[in-house]
This record gives C-alpha cells, structure tokens and sequence, in this order.
C-alpha cells in the first residue's frame, strides 16, 4: 500500500526516513503524527525506531541497510550506534564503516540481494557491503548521474529511476537488478526519487504532493496492490519478470 | 567528443515516462509535466500587456512614438510591426521569438499583433507561449500637421536671391541648374520677385543649404536675420523665422569690365579693360589684348566690388573684313584663343560710309572675312565709369570682339521648333506684370535658348530634354550648314508618366 506523508510540513520524505524488510528507522520530529503513521502500517510486523544520525534528523540519506545489516557513517556518535544496536533484530548486523563518502544514503541503493554503488567509493567499503549487507555490489551511475541513492529506490519486487533514464540503462539495470524497473517521478514531477519515497517488499510512503499518477506507477512497479506482508518476508530470488496489472 | 576519439559509446535512446498529472506518456523534460498540464498550471503571458493605444495621424499617416517622434507606416508593414513591438512594457521578463499580424477591418481602428514568448519556469523547463494584443488606434494629429492646416502658407526660412541687373538670364541659367540638382525640393513656395527669386523653406536648415549650393554655383554673398514668431515661457521654446538676404555678383558672362586700379595691381597689373568668360562661384576674366586669364573669388570680389563697364545688351554687330593672324593658338582652360588683327565695320556703317576700325581681337581663331562678330562699340559709346578716369594714360581701342554672330543664319531658321527643350521650376508670378515686362522677358528667354546653342560649356550643368513635337524637315538640312545645334546625343528623353509610348532613351 503507497502512503502520502508528510515530514513537518516537507514532502522529503526518503530523507527523514529508511524502511527496510526487517526494520524502520524514522527522524525525531517536532510532532509525532509523522511517527504514528508509520506505527500504524508497520508496528505488528516490523520495529519503527526513533534516532539520530550525527546528530542530525537527515538520516535517511546518511545510512543504508537492508534485513540483513546496517551500515552507518564514521560520524555517527557511540550513543546512537548503541541505541540502534539495541532497537533492532539480532539478525541485523550494525556496523560503522570510514569512509570518505559519508553520505551512504546517497551513495549506496540496495534490497536484499544486489546493491548499486556510487563509482568512487573505496575499495574495502565495497567489500564491507557485500559482507555486512550481504548482497552483490555493482558501481553504476543512473541517467549520467553518480549518486545512484538519491535518483533511484528499489525493493525486492520492482524499483523506480530517474525519469531522464534511456531505454539502454534501463534495460542495462534491470539486468543487474534482476526486478523490472520503470522510469519515473514523485512529488510531483521531482526527480530525486530516493528523496522523495521510501519503500519495503509491502509497503511504500511517498510525499504528499505526489499526484495520482505517479501513485499508481509507484504502486505497480513495486507491486504493492495485492502485497501482503507475511507472505513476503520469507526470501525469495525471482528472476526478471513482467508484470501484468 | 569521445566518439570522435574511438571510444566506444551506447547509443542512448529517451525513454517515455508518464505525465505527472494527468497520465499521458510523453518524453521526459526538466518538470516532468506534459505541455497541457504545463500549460494549465503556468502562464507566462501574465503581467504581460494584452491592450494598448496607439495615436495615429490622419492626414500624414504617422504613429506617434512618446514623447515626440511621429513614424509613418502603412497597415500590416515591417516599421509598423517594429513600432507596435516596441510600445509594449515589461517586454524584458520574457523573450519574444515570434510577431505577425492578425487580420482586422483596415477601418477598425484596431491592430492586433500575435506574440510567441518563451520563458523558463520550474526547474529549467522552457515554456513557450502564443497570445494577442490588441491595439486600439487612436486619432490624433500630429504638429506638423496641425500647423499646416491652420496656416498652409506659413514658412519658416526664407532665401531671398537678388542680382541688381536689368536682365534675367542669370536667373535662368539658375533656374535650370536647380532643377537638375534637385535643391529645391524641400521649397515650400517659390516666388518670381522684381530683380529676383524667393524661396520659401519649412526648416531652417532647408534654406540654410539651399544657400550653400548656390554659394557653390555664383559668386554670392550673403546674409541672415530672424524674426521671433512666438515665444513659450515655461518651457522656454522660441519659434523664428529666418531669412536669408542673397546677392549675386552683377557681373555676367561676356560683360566688359574695367577693373579698378587696386584689383587690376593686385591680379599683377592685369589690363584694365577685360572680358569675362565665365561665371561659376567664381569670376573668370580674360584679357583680349594678352590672353592673360584671371580668377575672382567671391571673397576677393566682394572685397573690392566693381560694375561692368558695357553689358551684352550693348552688343553690336559688325562685319569682317580681314584677318591677319598675330599668335598661334592657345588653349587657356579648355578654350582655344587666337590673337589677331582684323579690320572691321559696323553693319550699320557698312554700305553706308566708309568707316573701318583695325582692332586687335582675340577671336582670330574662329573669324574670317566676311564673317559677322558682336563686339563692344568703345568708340561711340558714352561710359561715365569712375573706374576710367582713375586709370590715367589708358587708350581705349575702338572696338572689342566678343563672339561670332550667327544673326543672319537666324533670320532663316526663325519659326522653326527647336528639336529639344527645357523644363522650368513652378514659380508663382507677381500678378501685376504689364505686357512690355513680358515681351522683354520672352526675347530674353529666347537670347538664353540661343546662348545654349552656341555654347556647349553652358550646356555641361544643365539637362535637356528631347522634344517631341519637334518634326524635323527638309529644308534643315540644307541651312543647317554652319548653325550650331545641339547634338541630339546630348538630349535626355523626359520621362513621361503617362501611358504613351515612349521614345528610345539617347
């Protein structure tokens, strides 16, 4: 089910906000009616925790995760780090990584199998990736754009990219990613996808200025029409399929 | 670029992703939007000018562009385009790539200019955009105009030409120079004066450089005076009437002078008695004695002002009798002169008493015996020239030629239609002329018709027209023999307007 949200007013709401299959972390904000919608789709299934990242409330854009880890940047303080440690599932592996690149939101766009990176990213953060989070690492860029976390979000069942994206990349990505990909925005025309929405296998949360149009993309690339969620927790790898809606 | 470099690139083809509002797939573009909703959501033309007045003048046809100037322009031209794109405001947020007209009724009084403007909205996307003003046509006279309607007769300079001569052959002359040079294009009104020409101009500067171009063709000297006409106080605007006082020097061609002893000492003791040969802005005098020749400036002759002893009125005829050659020919700029003494009488004593002059005659080139020559007849003539009595110890031939006479040939050609003519200069006539003052005028008119026949350096500045009621007949040529007639390729054919055919160009 796609959700319009709003975060104090803004409608960014991938930046204040990371879902994942097996967790939801959520900014503190000044009211709490941004928390409570969260609780409300989410809180029998999956935990929503309330942090800080570095102090700051940007924190969808700072750390990347999936179900099976986290990965935060070097400066996030120990407080947080344990507070997080404590919040989530055992399964989920916390880790802090150094790395140049500090914004991993930004840099790193992953579900639970396959991860995208930005192409300048070091060497031992790659391999931290594929240890921590588990997946296979590409470095690829997205409509000529480096920050693949920004212009594109993708679950295990579909994703959505920059709408400036050619049918070669297109096809390209959908290869790598092995889940059907469509081109498209949010908010209202804007093209920071990643910015603008969060999404897991059953749920997606979009900006209240996204238009209807844009829902019904969001809700049939990522299959979200018919999605229960107990039914899509267990892991499944499929390969490319089309959807027929 | 880098495929020109070798580099292996994809070929990128645009993807189609679907409009954020309203569905339909389209082409990618910086707001995501298709055109319609973009439309819908966003309109440049706003604060944008859609109705404008414009003054127009009835009479000239001109618009008025604030705060003074008046453009003429037809309906639907390019300057009235340029002007209609021009009157609207606040132009500069927006960039106009396209302006036409709209078909309106010629007597609606309404224009209407369809605009496109491009303008940059949301995140670079580039909107363009058609729409309308609607001009709303206002009349309203313009100065000029209105100024000429309340007085058609008004002028504002006024050149007034004088020559203190009892002929008008100078005035003839001019008259056809200015027809050639087109000076008197700009005159309001040009008017036939007693001694002169009037000319009346609506701009100071019209007359100023009507004066200059005849200051290039006479030796003038002149002077300028106004008039204050009217007089605004607060913005301190005065209106004038200026006139300019133009005097042409009265010596003409073929005038016998006697110079005064301070000009004839400063030319280099240039022989008092001498003839002149040429008028153009300046005096070019010839001795007959030396074939020494002399130019006068207009400075320098007004400095020292001086009449001419006989003019061509006071020609006489005489007749040839013998010629006897003193000096080879000379050409003295452009013309040929010969010295020679020559033995002749008055046609008036010949046959009748024996009187004969031997004078020395500088026209030995072109005369021979039994030839008729007009000259000036110093030896009855009364002149009571001041200038005479100062020159002490001067002796006065008897005689002095000063053209050959083709008066005889004449008296058989008269009647006969000349086969070319000139055009004149609309002048408006002092009403109270008497019949001699137009007798006089004529035969004046026909000796200056004659004079261009005879001479082809007068011809040079001057336009002749072929006539075409001119039939020309047999007997031409028999007595055509010596006169001189002007040959035809010098004519120019007048351009007829009219739907006759017209006769090939010379």
């Amino acid at each position: 089910m796609a959700t319009r949200i709003q975060f104090e007013n803004n409608c960014e709401v991938g930046v204040f906000s990371k879902l994942t299959n097996a967790y939801c972390l959520v900014a503190i904000g000044g009211s709490e009616s941004f928390y409570s919608v969260f609780e409300g789709e989410l809180a029998d299934v999956i935990p929503v925790v309330k942090t800080s990242i570095a102090g700051t409330r940007i924190i969808g854009r700072l750390c990347a995760g999936n179900k099976k880890g986290l990965l935060l940047p070097h400066n996030t303080t120990d407080q947080e780090l344990q507070h997080l440690r404590n919040s989530l599932p055992d399964q989920v592996v916390v880790q802090r990584i150094e790395e140049r690149l500090s914004a991993l939101g930004n840099c790193i766009a992953c579900n639970d199998h396959v991860a995208l990176t930005h192409p300048d990213l070091d060497k031992e953060t790659e391999e931290m990736i594929a240890d921590v989070l588990g997946v296979e690492v590409f470095r690829q860029t997205i409509a000529g754009n480096i920050l693949v976390g920004s212009y594109c979000a993708f679950s295990n069942r579909g994703g959505l990219v920059h709408p400036h994206t050619s049918i070669e990349d297109l096809d390209e990505l959908s290869t790598l990613l092995q889940v059907p990909l469509v081109a498209g925005t949010v908010n209202r025309g804007s093209e920071v996808i990643a910015a603008g929405m969060t999404v897991n296998d059953w749920a997606a949360f979009c900006g209240s200025d996204t238009t209807a149009t844009e829902m019904s993309v969001i809700e049939s690339v990522f299959k979200l029409r018919e999605a229960q969620p107990s039914s899509i927790v267990d892991e499944m790898r499929k390969s490319l399929i089309d959807s027929y809606v | 670029m880098a495929e020109d470099r070798g580099m292996f690139t994809v070929q990128q083809t645009v993807g189609s992703v679907l409009c954020c509002k309203c569905g339909v797939p389209m082409a990618p573009n910086a707001a995501n939007m298709c055109v319609k909703c973009l439309r819908s959501e966003v309109d440049i033309t706003e604060g944008l000018q859609k109705h404008v007045i414009i003054l127009h003048c009835p009479e000239c046809n001109c618009y008025l562009q604030p705060p003074k100037t008046w453009i003429k322009a037809e309906l639907e031209s390019k300057e009235l385009l340029t002007f209609c794109v021009k009157r609207l405001k606040n132009m500069n947020r927006v960039r106009l790539v396209h302006a036409e007209f709209v078909w309106t009724e010629p007597h609606s009084k309404r224009i209407k200019v369809r605009l496109r403007v491009q303008k940059e909205v949301l995140n670079g996307a580039i909107l363009e955009q058609a729409y309308v003003v609607e001009y709303v046509q206002q009349e309203h006279m313009c100065e000029s105009c209105s100024r000429i309607q309340a007085n058609p007769d008004q002028w504002v300079a006024s050149v007034q030409l004088r020559q203190h001569v009892p002929h008008r052959r100078t005035f003839f002359y001019l008259e056809q120079l200015i027809l050639k040079h087109d000076a008197a294009a700009h005159a309001i009104k040009i008017k036939q004066m007693d001694q002169g020409i009037d000319f009346f101009f609506a701009n100071r500067s019209h007359g100023v450089k009507f004066v200059e171009f005849i200051g290039k063709v006479a030796p003038v000297r002149s002077r300028h005076d106004k008039q204050l006409v009217s007089h605004d106080p607060k913005s301190n605007n005065y209106n004038y009437k200026y006139t300019f006082s133009v005097e042409i020097s009265p010596i003409c061609r073929e005038d016998l002078i006697c110079l005064p002893p301070k000009v004839a000492v400063s030319l280099g003791n240039f022989g008092p008695l001498v003839i002149c040969t040429k008028i153009s802005n300046s005096i070019a005098l010839l001795d007959p004695f030396t074939l020494r020749q002399c130019f006068l400036d207009a400075d320098q002759y007004w400095r020292t002002s001086f009449k001419s002893l006989l003019t061509s009125r006071q020609l006489v005829e005489y007749i040839v009798l013998d010629v006897e050659m003193v000096s080879a020919e000379v050409n003295i700029s452009g013309t040929k002169y010969a010295l020679a003494d020559a033995q002749v009488a008055r046609v008036s004593d010949f046959g009748n008493n024996d009187r004969i002059f031997s004078i020395r005659t500088h026209l030995g080139h072109i005369l021979s015996p039994g030839d008729y020559a007009l000259g000036y007849d110093l030896f009855s003539a009364n002149t009571n020239d001041m200038e005479l009595d100062k020159h002490r110890g001067l002796i006065l031939p008897d005689a002095i030629l000063v053209r050959k006479s083709f008066e005889e040939k004449r008296q058989r050609k008269r009647g006969k239609a000349r086969p070319w003519k000139l055009k004149t200069l609309n002048m408006e006539v002092d009403e109270n002329r008497n019949r001699a003052d137009e007798e006089k005028q004529n035969n004046e008119y026909e000796q200056f018709l004659r004079d261009l026949e005879e001479n082809p350096d007068l011809r040079f500045n001057i336009s002749l027209y072929r006539n075409k009621d001119y039939q020309p007949s047999e007997m031409a040529s028999v007595t055509d023999g010596e006169l001189p007639s002007i040959p035809l390729d010098e004519l120019l054919a007048d351009l007829d307007l009219s739907d006759e055919e017209m006769e090939p160009v010379a």
